[in-house]
């Protein structure tokens, strides 16, 4: 047997190290080290409660309005404040913003590279896929990053800038929108969504979000050449290497649900545990800390979580904590959330192949093809002459939770005041689920799990299987460790 | 991740037309594990030279200085080290937000972490490298402090380095680039007839001057924000909510709500920048006294309930 460890792993945001046992050419044990530590729980204690909103969305360069839905909806959910209309549309064009901007960032910029690296220069569609995808330098990412930069102008007209807004309030939004912006957001998420049927799709985005089983979206990815468009390239490739098999974690999820409207969220809530989709209940969730540099004995609820950092803990290995869902592991993000909304094809890919590399990248693609068409109903939706915010008055004393979808997956926050002030305030983000550690069951992390099983070919310092498996949960470390 | 927003050209354009070539960089490089810290040993080594060290993220010295608050993954070092010796290699050190400048919000609350900045720490020069620090160039850290920071402020800022045109007088008290740091927030501030009339917003949403009750710090915060937009058209205050002045050091710990002005006896403590109080208190007063009907109603609005009114050659 032998070890190598993994670090610093890049193209995922923030800092990690992989440490991989491997015999017989696979990894039969992998452990994921968050190796920073970033306390802004501790920096929450004590401050005023509508500040969170100010420190909250700085844990993260690239989850930042995740960030502050969750505050916002702690402190509205503190308050028991209502929100308008205009409001909820807002928060939900911001976030769907943020959310499939990171979609794409994720497949163009952190996980696609991978395969033009030297070890697939013999693969016959290598030289293609090199010069579309090479870091800092392939055709697609240079055609993106306009297309990206110009699509983030509806934060410039709804949240004033990306990142870091404190246009969400737990009333609604701060900005107003006037009957021309309206129009403006109009035109640039159609202009959006003109680059990704072009360009990362090559059809309708209707046509991609309907694709409902496996034999469908075989039959669509043939009607045109491989090369046709970028989603049709990773699909070529994720057969050609069979990543249908690869990275498969436990095949259960969660998703707290997302963009709400009126009372009805686009996708749905829920858990799902053993095959079997079931209700999501918000007190089932405990942080074990068996395994991390924290001090402290039992698992405890978020509502009584407590961050003492330790380095003392001697099985320890990360700072991040291995939050459970009944004691059982779970994996989030794109893919639990349109499992658990019911996408037929996703379904179908779930059953068959698991929580595979290649699942959890289609799953992407699906969100960005159902949720850019949403975006343009809902900015139609906005109302330039009624409310966007209503006012909130916090009470000195009282709870309360926030629960969202991140474009990673389910982030949590949880708040408690004392006399004014903020006595605990704790946070469970995507990736703190994902690359949680072993807990006081020993049982490993999502990612943990996923590895086991990764070919290791001779020689590998850097597995290219273990790349693409850590790159498919597209983690966000800082936030993993706020 | 703000920096990829860059537009006209977009970043990976504006890099190439500058001839700034990416030794590494974390979210963008292929090369990843032992073939980074390849790149960091052959810097080391004197191998490879490394003109521009960019540091995002505050140097965590805990806990009880032994920086494995954060540790380079793969090389059982901390992070702190390896900026240590990477700085001693590098023509010009330059500090990307601020936190990396100052300590910023990673320094908020106890510090639980003990961050710290490059060449401060919070106002006070220092920080990790030392007031004695100089990048092989012979210059101090470069101090693009902001939260974030725009991303024309680090793309202009490394082409003036490219272009060998830095100077101890293109940077200002703190150490910020002064292309950006010399304006004001205020200046260009869409919301500038109300603060001419002090016709003053109360609550989020509404259309007007938020210096008086808002907590808001444009008219000292140094930084081109109304002048130069966000993402296109944006800026804080057109979004809605204060300018909290993040390019400041210690801007994380206020000392009140960041969205709540402090006030005594009813006048804002914080003055614009180089206005004299007696003067200040005395115009904004009558300024108060003769504020139009339109400002003043729609200063509490979300909507413009009285547009400006027109006025005819012949009625």
């Amino acid at each position: 047997m032998s070890r190598i460890v993994v670090g610093p792993f890049n193209r995922v945001e923030g800092d990690l190290e992989v440490s991989l046992d491997i015999e017989n050419g696979v990894v039969n044990k992998a452990q994921v080290n968050s190796p920073m530590f970033r306390g802004f729980e501790r920096i929450m204690q004590g401050q005023v409660p509508m500040d969170a909103l100010v420190y909250t969305p700085r844990i993260c360069g690239i989850c930042s309005v995740s960030q502050s839905v969750a505050c916002a909806k702690a402190l509205a959910d503190l308050a028991q404040t209502e929100i308008p209309l205009n409001g909820e549309l807002s928060i939900n064009l911001v976030l769907a913003n943020e959310n499939m901007t990171d979609l794409l960032t994720h497949f163009y910029l952190f996980f696609m590279p991978d395969f033009s690296r030297d070890v697939y220069a013999q693969k016959d569609w290598y030289s293609v896929v090199s010069e579309r995808f090479k870091a800092k330098e392939g055709s697609s990412v240079k055609k993106m990053l306009p297309a990206r930069a110009e699509f983030l102008h509806l934060m410039g007209i709804m949240a004033g800038k990306w990142p870091h807004s404190l246009s969400i309030q737990p009333g609604g939004s701060a900005k107003p929108i006037e009957a021309q912006e309206r129009i403006r957001l109009i035109t640039l998420i159609a202009s959006f969504r003109r680059y990704m049927e072009l360009h990362l799709f090559g059809a309708d985005l209707e046509d991609v979000a309907k694709l409902d089983s496996i034999k469908a979206l075989l039959e669509w990815r043939k009607k045109e050449h491989w090369s046709q468009s970028d989603f049709r390239t990773f699909l070529h490739i994720s057969e050609d290497l069979n990543l249908a098999a690869l990275g498969r974690s436990t095949d259960q999820f969660l998703s707290f649900g997302n963009y709400q409207v009126q009372g009805k969220k686009l996708f749905a809530e829920g858990c799902y545990i053993q095959g079997e989709l079931q209700p999501f209940d918000p007190d089932s969730i405990a942080e074990d800390i068996a395994y991390s540099w924290m001090q402290g004995a039992e698992a405890l609820h978020p509502k009584e979580g407590v961050t003492e950092p330790s380095v003392d803990n001697e099985e320890a290995y990360t700072w991040c904590k291995a939050p459970r869902l009944n004691k059982q592991v779970v994996e989030v993000g794109a893919l639990a959330r349109q499992l658990i909304n019911g996408h037929p094809l996703i379904k179908e890919l779930v059953e068959k192949q698991g929580a595979s590399v290649e699942s959890r990248m289609i799953a992407r693609m699906l969100e960005l093809a159902i949720v850019i068409p949403k975006m343009q109903e809902w900015a139609k939706q906005l109302d330039p002459q009624a409310a966007f915010c209503f006012p909130t008055t916090l009470p000195k004393e009282g709870c309360g939770v926030g629960l969202v979808e991140a474009a990673r997956g389910s982030l949590g926050h949880w708040l408690q005041v004392s006399k004014g002030k903020i006595s605990n305030y704790q946070i469970i983000a995507p990736t703190t689920w994902n690359f949680s550690p072993r807990d006081s069951q020993s049982i490993p992390g999502a990612l943990e799990k996923a590895l086991e099983g990764a070919p290791v070919f001779e020689g590998e310092k850097e597995p290219v299987s273990v790349q693409h498996i850590v790159r498919s949960f597209d983690p966000c470390m800082v936030c993993t460790v706020h | 991740m703000s920096l990829l927003n860059a537009e006209s050209p977009d970043l990976l354009t504006t890099f190439e037309a500058a001839g700034i070539h990416l030794l590494w960089h974390p979210s963008l490089s292929e090369e990843t594990g032992s073939e980074v810290v390849d790149i960091f040993d052959s810097i080391l080594k004197g191998e490879t030279q490394l003109d521009v060290l960019c540091l995002e993220g505050s140097v965590l010295r805990g806990p009880n200085g032994t920086g494995r608050f954060h540790m380079l993954g793969g090389t059982d070092k901390p992070m702190m080290e390896w900026i240590e010796l990477l700085s001693k290699q590098a023509q010009y050190t330059v500090a990307v937000g601020s936190c990396a400048a100052f300590g910023g919000i990673s320094a908020a609350g106890d510090n639980i972490t003990d961050a710290i900045g490059l060449q401060f720490e919070g106002e006070v020069p220092g920080g990790f490298l030392g007031d004695q620090y100089r990048s092989l160039s012979g210059h101090k850290t470069i101090n693009i402090s902001g939260c974030p920071v725009h991303p024309d402020w680090v793309t202009e800022t490394l082409i003036s380095l490219s272009l060998d045109e830095h100077s101890e007088e293109a940077v200002d008290l703190f150490g910020r680039p002064r292309m950006y740091a010399d304006q004001l927030v205020h200046h260009g501030c869409s919301r500038n007839e109300y603060y001419e009339y002090k016709a003053s917003a109360e609550l989020p949403g509404d259309r007007g001057c938020m210096m008086e009750n808002m907590g808001c710090l444009g008219t000292q915060a140094h930084a081109d924000c109304n002048s130069r937009p966000w993402n296109g058209v944006g800026s804080c205050t057109k979004g809605g909510y204060a300018c909290i002045n993040c390019t400041a050091p210690e801007f994380e710990e206020p000392g009140h709500s960041f969205t709540q002005t402090p006030k005594i006896a009813g006048i804002p403590v914080g003055l614009p920048t180089d206005m004299p109080k007696a003067w200040f208190v005395a115009l904004a007063s009558l300024s108060k006294a003769a504020t139009p009907e339109r400002l003043r109603k729609n200063a509490t609005s979300e909507k413009l309930i009285y547009p400006p009114t027109i006025h005819k050659r012949k009625n």
